[in-house]
Order: C-alpha cells, then sequence, then structure tokens
C-alpha cells in the first residue's frame, strides 16, 4: 500500500490507493493514475475556477457522499472519491443537457467540429439525445474581440477558459465576462479591443467552436489537416508547435505544451506569421518582403534574372573562389537551421578561410560575452527568487519568455529588478524599477551592487537620478551578497546605444555576483544556433574560440582562418572602403535591420558583390549580384537553438516554393564547384558532423534528437539536464492537436501516461556551458548630455517592418505607426503637447514625428521604436536619427506647433 | 482631471482607502458614478478602472452582472415592480400590465421624457405589503393601479423629492459610519500587510 510523505497524500481513488501531492486537485491526481475525469474549465496551466461541473466526482464525507468538482478540490488524506457511479453519471449527463439546451447543434459549419471536447465528451459521456425542442439563441455573429480573434456566443459554455487566460497567463485581462446567468457573454469594452500578443492562445484553448482566429476561420477541417511537430523560430524562445497543413499549405500552428519553454502557450506572431511563406511567388518586386524568391537569380546586364541552379552556383563560385579570402565575408545566419549554419562555417571558415562571418546585424551581443557568461535555463529563471532585467522590453522581443518570467512575479514568488527605460512589460509586477538612461547602465549596476558613489554619479544627470535611495536598498536586499537565486537577462535595451554598455555592467553583475546566471535575450530566430556554429569573427563551430578549435575540425575543413574577421559593422565600412569584395548576406534584411541606414546605403551600393540567400524579398536581394532562394521556416527539416541553449527539431510540413533549396545542400554543391568536398548527403549527416566536430553538441546526433527523451529538445553540452519523456498531452487542454494525423506527433494519442519526472537543472552537472572566454572589464564612462538634448532610446517592437510581419498580412495590419515618446515634464520644458509634432535633430539627421507623453521614460530621453514606420511609411522611421559610431545619440527636440 | 464632480473625487479616495486592495472599490465607485450621471457612462467606467487599477473590461463585467448596475441611461426615477411569488398572488403582474400601460413604456424602456424606466423584479423583501413596488429603490407602498397613477402623477409634478431622489442617489455611498478610518492610517496598514506579505515569499 502506498505511504503518505510529508509532501504527499494518499487517498481511494474507485477503489484503488493512490498517492497525490499535498494540495493537488484530486482531477490532477486521478489523470496521473491513469483515470482521467472529464472537464471543460480546468486547464492544467491555469488556477481551477470550478465553474463548469463536468468534473464531479463523489468524495465520501461525514454526511454521506456527495458530489464535487474535482478540479477545485485537492485530494485529502483518506478521502474516498468515486468517479464513476450512477450518480456521477447521472450528474455528467445532467451537466452535459444543460449546456448543449443553449448550444447550438451546429457541429457541420463550426470550426471545431472534428476536433470538439463538447463533441467528444457528450459522446462519451452525454444523454445521446435531446429533450430541448425551444428555439436556441441566436446572436449576431461572429464579433470581432479584436482584428484576429472572432467570438460566435451563441456556442460558448462559459468555462472562462480565454477570460482566465488574458487575465492570469497574459496579464491583460481585455476580455470578461458580461452579464449573468444565461446571457452571459464574453466581452471586450467598447473601444477597447482584445489586442493582445496572446490572443491566439484563447483560441486554442477554448473547448468549443466560439473562438476562431482570422486567418484559420473556415480554411480547412480538421480531419483533412496533417501536423508536424516543429519549434517556432519566430525568436529565440524557441516554442513547441504544431504545424498543420492542408492541401501543401500552411493552415494552423498550435501551441504542444512543454514543460521546459512554453507550457503550450505562444505569441500571435510565432502563431500567424505563417501567412507569409503562402504568399504567391512572383507577385511583388524583389524589394518587397511579401516576395517569395522561387528560383535562383543572377545578374545579367544590371537586371537580376531567372536561371538554373548550376549556373547561380558556379557563378556563385566563382565569386567566392577568386576572391582573397580578407575580402570575402558573410552577414547573418540567425534565420538558418543549425545545419544551415554549420554547413555555412564550415563553408566560409573552413573551405574559403575567412573569418568575416557574423551571425548579429550590429543589434546584439558580444558573443564572447553571451557564449562566456554562465547560463540558465527558461525554468531556472521562472523560479529564480530574484530576476535582474537588462534587456530590451521581453514581451516586444521574446512574447512567451515573458509570460514564463512573469508568472513568478504576479504570483509574488519571484522579485524583479527592472532596469529598462521606458515603459516595460513588467511595470506592473516589478518589485523595483531602476531605470538606466542610454549609457548608464554599468553605473546603475555598479549602485546596485554596492558602490555608493555610482549613486552620486547618476545623481549628477542634469535631471537627477531616476531612482531613489529606497528604491537602491530595497534591489540590494533582494540581489543578496553572492548572487544565488538570482538570474539577470541581458539584452539590448536600445539600439542608439553602444552594446558595450550593457556588456560591462552584465560583466559587472557576474563579478559581483557570482553565483547568479544569466539568460541572453539576443532575439533573433537561430541567433544562439548560429552563435554555437561558429558565426563570428573568432568563434569555432562548438563555442570555442578559433585558437581552441579542434584539430580533428582539419579532418572537415581544408583552411583554417588565420586572422580575426570583421563584425557585421566593420563589414559594412570595408564593402564601402573597397575592402570586402564579395559578401554573402543570409536571410538578413539590412537596410531594415542594421542600426545604421546610411552605412547600409553605401555598402549596397558600393561594388561589392553581394551573393544573397534568402527565401523572401528585400532591398538586400534587389541588390545582390546573385540570389540563392532557400527554404524557410516549416519548409525545412534540422534543428534549431534557443536562447538556453536547447537544441530541438524543426519538422517539415510543406514543401519550399519553387525551386528554393535547403542551406546545406546549397553549400554542398558551392563547396564541389571550389574543388572540395564536404561530406554532406543529406540533413542528417549535417546533425551527425555537428555532433563529432562541435565540442559543446558532441553526443548530439540524431538518433538522440529523435528519441522520445528529447521530443521537448536538449539542453547542450548533454548533461546539463536531466532528460525525460514528455508528458502526453490532455487532449481537452489543447484542443486540435489529438485530432489531425499525428504525423510526428507520436506524443498525442490522447492518452493519459505516467507522471513526468520534474526535470531539475540545479546541480545536476558540472558541465561548462561552453570554453569561450568572458572579454575583459572596459572601464566605461557615460557621456554625460549636457542638459538641452534628450538622450534617444530605440527598442524592438513584435509588429515590426521586419520579414516574418510584412509578409503575414493579419500582422502587418497590426503594425502600430512610429512616434516619440518623452516624459510629460521634458514635453512642457519644450513647450509642446501629446500630439504635437515635432522636429528632432541629431548629429545624424532630422526627422518630423508625432510626440507622445509617457511616464515611464525617463526624464531627459526620448524614446522611438526601432523597424516601425511612420504612420502610412514602410521605412524604419529612427534610423534617420542613428549613428553606429557613437555611443550614445542625443536629439534636440523642437515642437513645430 | 477628474471624472467626478461636487466633491465625488474625495468621496471616491475615501472608498478606495478603505479597502485593503483598491480593486474592491469597484461596486461603491459604480455607484458613485451612477450617483453623478443616472447610469453609467463608458467615460465613468473607464475613470472607474482607472481609480482601481483594472481595466474598463472588468467594470463592465461587473456593472452588467448587477441589476443596480445600469449600463444605459435610465430615467430620473427607476419603477420596480415585483412579480415574484408573494406579489404575483396579489396582483403584481397584473400592476406591471397596467404600469406598462400608464407610463406608455414596455418592461425594461424609459419614457421619452426620460423620467420613468419601468422594471420587472424579484422580490424586494416587502412581501407584506403586496405586490410592492420600488422607485430609486425606495418602497412607495403603492398596491393598486389607481395609487400607482397618483404617485406617478405626484412624481411627474416634481412630488417627493426629499423622499425619493433622482436615480442612482443611494444611502450606502454616502454613510460614513466605518468609514471614519484615517486614509493615512489605512495606507500604512496596507503597506505593512504589503510588506509581511512579501516577507513570507
Ligand atoms: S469563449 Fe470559449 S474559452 Fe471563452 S468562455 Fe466561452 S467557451 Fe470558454
Ligand atoms: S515567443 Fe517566439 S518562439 Fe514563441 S511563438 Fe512567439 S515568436 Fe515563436
Ligand atoms: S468545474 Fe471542474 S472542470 Fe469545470
Ligand atoms: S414577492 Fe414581491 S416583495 Fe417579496
Amino acid at each position: 500500500m502506498p505511504e503518505s510523505t510529508n509532501e504527499t497524500v494518499t487517498f481511494t481513488l474507485d477503489g484503488r490507493e493512490v498517492v497525490a501531492k499535498k494540495g493537488e486537485a484530486i482531477i490532477a491526481a486521478a489523470e496521473r493514475a491513469g483515470t482521467y475525469i472529464p472537464r471543460f474549465c480546468y486547464h492544467p496551466r491555469m488556477e481551477a475556477s470550478g465553474n463548469c461541473r463536468m468534473c464531479l466526482v463523489e468524495v465520501e464525507g461525514p454526511r454521506g457522499s456527495t458530489l464535487m468538482p474535482s478540479c477545485f478540490v485537492a485530494a485529502g488524506e483518506g478521502m474516498n472519491v468515486c468517479t464513476n457511479s450512477d450518480k456521477v453519471k447521472k450528474a455528467q449527463d445532467g451537466v452535459l443537457e444543460f449546456l448543449l439546451s443553449n448550444h447550438p447543434l451546429d457541429c457541420p459549419v463550426c470550426d471545431k467540429g472534428g476536433e470538439c471536447p463538447l463533441q467528444d465528451q457528450t459522446l462519451l459521456h452525454g444523454p445521446g439525445e435531446t429533450r430541448f425542442v425551444e428555439e436556441k439563441r441566436h446572436y449576431e455573429k461572429p464579433i470581432a474581440l479584436s482584428e484576429l480573434v472572432l467570438l460566435d456566443r451563441e456556442r460558448c459554455i462559459q468555462c472562462g477558459r480565454c477570460t482566465r487566460f488574458a487575465d492570469e497567463i497574459a496579464g491583460e485581462p481585455l476580455i470578461d465576462f458580461a452579464g449573468r446567468g444565461d446571457r452571459v457573454e464574453v466581452s471586450t469594452f467598447p473601444g477597447e479591443p482584445f489586442s493582445s500578443y496572446y490572443s491566439g492562445n484563447t483560441v486554442q484553448i477554448c473547448p468549443v467552436g466560439a473562438l476562431t482566429a482570422t486567418p484559420y476561420r473556415f480554411a480547412a477541417r480538421p480531419w483533412d489537416l496533417d501536423q508536424v511537430e516543429s519549434t517556432c523560430t519566430g525568436c529565440a524562445t524557441g516554442c513547441r508547435v504544431a504545424v498543420q497543413s492542408s492541401q501543401g499549405r500552411v493552415t494552423r500552428l498550435l501551441g504542444v505544451d512543454t514543460d521546459t519553454v512554453n507550457h503550450g502557450w505562444l505569441c500571435d506572431k510565432g502563431r500567424f506569421a505563417f501567412e507569409g511563406l503562402n504568399a504567391d511567388g512572383d507577385d511583388f518586386e524583389l524589394s518587397d518582403p511579401r516576395r517569395r524568391i522561387t528560383s535562383p537569380m543572377v545578374r545579367t546586364n544590371g537586371e537580376l534574372v531567372a536561371v538554373s541552379w548550376s549556373e547561380a552556383i558556379s557563378r556563385a563560385a566563382s565569386l567566392l573562389g577568386e576572391t582573397a579570402p580578407e575580402s570575402v565575408g558573410a552577414i547573418g545566419g540567425a534565420s538558418l537551421t543549425n545545419e544551415g549554419a554549420f554547413a555555412w562555417t564550415s563553408l566560409l571558415k573552413g573551405v574559403l578561410g575567412t573569418d568575416s562571418v557574423d551571425a548579429q546585424l550590429g543589434d546584439g551581443l558580444d558573443p564572447s560575452l553571451v557564449l562566456g557568461l554562465p547560463r540558465a535555463t527558461i525554468n531556472e529563471a521562472a523560479d529564480a527568487c530574484t530576476l535582474i532585467v537588462l534587456s530590451g522590453d521581453l514581451r516586444e522581443e521574446l512574447p512567451v519568455l515573458f509570460l514564463r518570467l512573469r508568472a513568478g512575479a504576479a504570483t509574488k514568488k519571484a522579485s524583479i529588478i527592472d532596469l529598462s527605460n521606458g515603459s516595460s512589460c513588467f511595470d506592473k509586477v516589478a518589485a523595483v524599477r531602476l531605470p538606466a538612461r542610454p549609457g548608464d547602465a554599468p553605473q546603475v549596476v555598479a549602485a546596485l551592487t554596492g558602490d555608493d558613489e555610482a549613486m552620486k554619479v547618476l545623481a549628477r544627470h542634469p535631471e537627477g537620478a531616476t531612482f531613489d535611495a529606497d528604491a537602491i536598498a530595497k534591489a540590494r536586499h533582494l540581489v543578496g551578497s553572492d548572487g544565488t537565486g538570482v538570474v539577470v537577462v541581458i539584452g539590448r535595451s536600445s539600439l542608439a546605444e553602444d552594446a558595450a554598455f550593457v556588456e560591462d555592467a552584465a560583466l559587472a553583475l557576474h563579478q559581483a555576483l557570482p553565483k547568479a546566471t544569466f539568460l541572453p535575450a539576443l532575439r533573433r530566430a537561430n541567433v544562439h544556433g548560429a552563435l554555437d556554429m561558429g558565426m563570428s569573427p573568432g568563434l569555432a563551430p562548438g563555442r570555442v574560440s578559433m585558437e581552441d578549435a579542434a584539430s580533428s575540425l582539419s579532418a572537415l575543413w581544408t583552411k583554417k582562418p588565420t586572422s580575426t574577421g570583421r563584425t557585421t559593422l566593420e563589414q559594412l565600412r570595408a564593402m564601402d572602403q573597397g575592402a570586402q569584395r564579395v559578401t554573402v548576406v543570409l536571410g538578413a534584411d539590412l537596410g531594415a535591420d542594421v542600426p545604421d541606414a546610411d552605412l547600409v546605403q553605401r555598402a549596397l551600393s558600393s561594388d561589392a558583390a553581394i551573393i544573397a540567400v534568402a527565401g523572401n524579398g528585400s532591398t538586400t536581394v534587389a541588390a545582390a549580384e546573385v540570389v540563392l532562394p532557400a527554404a524557410i521556416s516549416h519548409e525545412r527539416g534540422g534543428t534549431t537553438t534557443n536562447l538556453e541553449g536547447r537544441v530541438s527539431r524543426l519538422g517539415q510540413k510543406v514543401v519550399a516554393p519553387g525551386d528554393a533549396w535547403e542551406d546545406w545542400m546549397m553549400v554542398t554543391e558551392l563547396a564541389h564547384e571550389l574543388g572540395t568536398t564536404l561530406p554532406f548527403g543529406s540533413l542528417d549527416d549535417v546533425t551527425n558532423a555537428i555532433a563529432v566536430y562541435a565540442p559543446s553538441h558532441h553526443g548530439l546526433t540524431t538518433s538522440l534528437l529523435a528519441s522520445s527523451q528529447a521530443s521537448d529538445g536538449v539542453v547542450v553540452p548533454l548533461g546539463t539536464e536531466t532528460l525525460h519523456e514528455r508528458k502526453a498531452a490532455d487532449p481537452m487542454a489543447i484542443p486540435g492537436l489529438a485530432s489531425a494525423d499525428h504525423i510526428g506527433l507520436g506524443a498525442f494519442t490522447g492518452s493519459i501516461t505516467s507522471e513526468t519526472p520534474s526535470e531539475s537543472n540545479q546541480g545536476a552537472s558540472e558541465v561548462a556551458f561552453s570554453q569561450v572566454r568572458l572579454p575583459e572589464r572596459r572601464a566605461l564612462n557615460a557621456v554625460v548630455p549636457d542638459g538641452y538634448a534628450l538622450r534617444l532610446v530605440s527598442g524592438r517592437k513584435l509588429y515590426d517592418l521586419g520579414t516574418a510581419v510584412s509578409a503575414s498580412p493579419a500582422l502587418a495590419a497590426l503594425a502600430a505607426p512610429a512616434v516619440a515618446k518623452v516624459n510629460a515634464y521634458d514635453l512642457d520644458r519644450i513647450g509642446a503637447h501629446s500630439g504635437d509634432r515635432v522636429r528632432l535633430r541629431s548629429q545624424k539627421g532630422t526627422m518630423i514625428i508625432a510626440v507622445e507623453s509617457d511616464a515611464h521614460v525617463a526624464r531627459g530621453t526620448v524614446a522611438i521604436d526601432f523597424n516601425v514606420g511612420q504612420a502610412g511609411e514602410t521605412t524604419n522611421a529612427v534610423l534617420a536619427l542613428l549613428d553606429s559610431s557613437v555611443a550614445v545619440v542625443d536629439v534636440r527636440m523642437e515642437s513645430l506647433s | 482631471m477628474s471624472y467626478f464632480t461636487d466633491g465625488r473625487q474625495a468621496r471616491a479616495e475615501q472608498l478606495i482607502a478603505i479597502y485593503p486592495e483598491q480593486r474592491s472599490a469597484l461596486i461603491p465607485l459604480c455607484h458613485l458614478v451612477q450617483e453623478q450621471d443616472g447610469y453609467l457612462s463608458e467615460e465613468g467606467m473607464v475613470a472607474v478602472a482607472e481609480l482601481c487599477g483594472v481595466t474598463p473590461a472588468e467594470v463592465r463585467g461587473t456593472a452588467t452582472f448587477y441589476d443596480m448596475l445600469h449600463t444605459e441611461p435610465v430615467g430620473k426615477y427607476l419603477v420596480g415592480v415585483c412579480t415574484n411569488i408573494a406579489c404575483l398572488l396579489a396582483g403584481g403582474l397584473e400592476l406591471l400590465e397596467h404600469a406598462e400601460g400608464s407610463l406608455g413604456v414596455r418592461v425594461g424602456a424609459t419614457t421619452e421624457d426620460g423620467l420613468f424606466t419601468l422594471e420587472e423584479t424579484e422580490c424586494l423583501a416587502d412581501c407584506n405589503i403586496a405586490p410592492c413596488v420600488q422607485v430609486n429603490h425606495r418602497y412607495v407602498r403603492t398596491t393598486t393601479p389607481e395609487q400607482f397613477d397618483a404617485l406617478v402623477s405626484e412624481l411627474r409634478d416634481g412630488g417627493r423629492a426629499s423622499e425619493i431622489p433622482s436615480h442612482g442617489t443611494l444611502i450606502r455611498t454616502r454613510r460614513d459610519v466605518d468609514l471614519a478610518a484615517d486614509p493615512g492610517l489605512v495606507a500604512q496598514e496596507r503597506a505593512a500587510r504589503r510588506a509581511a506579505v512579501e516577507g513570507q515569499s
């Protein structure tokens, strides 16, 4: 007989003894013990609300047995629970009859039909016949809760999953129940739509067809879909997804529940950006991100013309082969798979011998810092006692990471120290805010770690410090003495500020708090995988520096770069000055992403040749000498690496349009054309080569990746975490996954298996994250502003002018126009009002833009989002002011009204 | 700029101060808006949301749940006729029908002059003088059609002004018992509570 411990209780479930965790709901304990209790409102990732009563079970008490909602009642020691008595069955029958009395029986025209928990549970537990002959309710249908989510009110069963998600998980209660009794409906406030970055999740968890998403509504029937499990590469969070397609086109993405990363949630960008894949071929200009590149192209007589692959390869190979290695470089690579990245690094560094390869676009962080700091996992960050946020707005950059981190702070388990300037996603939940003006991060960190001098330096700002002594005292208390339990999120909070400031601040934190771990918030798709594969000057594959590169690499590489190469910005300057003659641009849109418009313009119009490898159009593609069409997102297999260093598999769901190839194929062909052989006959060959040649990835073979223990991905180096089988999905928690064809999704059989061993990283290993040495500290002095100028802050937005958003009509419509945000104090000082147009002048240039007052923007600063256009424009507006050669950008503002 | 007029802003702050969580003042503040405007306009709900630190959608959600909170304009006099069992037996439904006729509106509607809104209600706990009628939640004890009509014309002529103030004016929000708490003191206690909660975690 099972024994109870301090953490467990033993109760009787249908006559057998079952052990539950203390406080665990009966429904969850029963599920782990193999007994599935029907439910609607219960969702394992949210607090129980007990409002549908589908989960009633009989519990014996002192006054006889009573029906209790098993989602709401915790299993207690010695409790006697029955889930299958006549009384329970009658209750289930009654609940369903009640639900159905107000529910239209329009399954044949309902999007949920075929994957609907209400359908399924009615068949299993329902009355079978209806006694309801009256007229059903009718509502105007559908009503829009937002641009993306539609509601058919008559289908709603008032389970409250959507409203609880919005409140509890997303922290944006923009939808709520209105009315009472049978009049209850989910509703938004007039004029305030459900514009949440997470709205698609409500559609996924709605147990009926009440909520639908515009991109999928009426697009397919569930039984016509087949699916593959994959990883979203919309950002570096790396959420697990099921990619579903119909007739060769991606039709829907659903979040897969993993304990380690996304808990089943996705952001709307990740969920809906697939629309861009289906954009049809040649309708758009080559410079338009909506254009898919479907055929190789070579510039002939000044025009890009479609050619055969062999012609394009030979043209590219001759450009690369006939140029000295010092004059060849590559920019980009974050959109590649690990295999693509390894292949390109091998070609560029190992065959051609150039070290000028940089996956970051002048908007990232020093890779030796990123790789050299002790790394935290997402779970460790989510469970941290104290979280120091020294990054851009995570909701804008890494949306689902934000959800995971917010959860701890919202339930007061974690304290957040937020150093961001301007409104931040942690506004409502941060324990302490220490806004760092551009250039001030090292001083703020010094103050945080005990340096009182730094407080005085900060106070010398013409507008004073952004926080007071109380705040710093509280923050010091929260970080403790050695950083135990502290996780630091580092990233670029502003692209108008030299990365050196945040890098130095991170190093200072590492020195002062040696036990603290770091989560690098570099946001772009597989940028972490690209860095791991050596796509940065001075690095070799496997998180080692080029000097320390394994000698075994010589079996694969015929050359090895002899000197450290150029970064992206240096390459662009070298192109402009004629020192770099050939540049391979790997999927990057230089015009939109590099924070220096002039420089890009000069580089693109120089006579350096560009070989553009791309899936979508861009100004870079339009300026290229050779264009090689690449398979992107769900059109390719391989692996990708998220920001915690988790390598997970990508599932190919559809074929790339036209003649597009996967990167490893073009690399192999190019190598061949250049007279060497890279021994890659298949994608798996590349994955296995990584497992051999990249020290950090040793042992990460295709067979390990394909095993069920690796279904959530594997943090490298192996041994960092304990691998475990994934918990099988509860079909009710994530409807839509169990119904589609099971290709690649073995776990979704709809059955409930035994308990997942909980993952523990703590002390699991002595494995070093990498062998890369940290850079030296630099004594950085902030440049004190003159008191007239405002210091520019430029952070990221989720819906920007980037390819993913621009190419997806549903998302592109959501991008907001650029405005300048300043503190009301400064607005007053300048004599402008919210809504006025102002002229901004930096040393680089001027722009005219609407101004808005924002209490979260620190005095003395002005915030304009990066890669966002002014109303009606599609150019990155803030570029007019940015200059990559200065440490901080000061602007003068002048009212035009 | 405060949404409230005539010293109601101070009252709002006082109401917020008596609760450990500011959002708990949501319903009292809704009543305060109704006292000012007669009903909860969108602007009013937005104002309550701001004061309580919640979203307007949450205010609307709460307001639409309760029958005494109105999100549509109502007349100066909200006339409620009970048709629950005791009143029904005593002719509540007939009285309601009579009211419809004499006011010239259906249940739920407001007379064109904006004076009367007619409601059908559940038990109003005055069953001993059935059928029960309330005007602006005050018992008027008019049980016959004749009494009802007399009351209506009296109200039309501006009668009973002190006894039946215009819709929205509740006794509750003006009751100062237990509200004497010093807002400063409450704020202190609240901070101490917060600190204790944070200390635990
Ligand atoms: S819309 Fe769907 S998720 Fe929301 S309450 Fe209704 S049934 Fe539940
Ligand atoms: S958070 Fe990132 S990885 Fe997750 S769904 Fe959104 S874009 Fe994709
Ligand atoms: S009441 Fe338990 S699942 Fe709804
Ligand atoms: S039944 Fe009408 S007041 Fe009680």
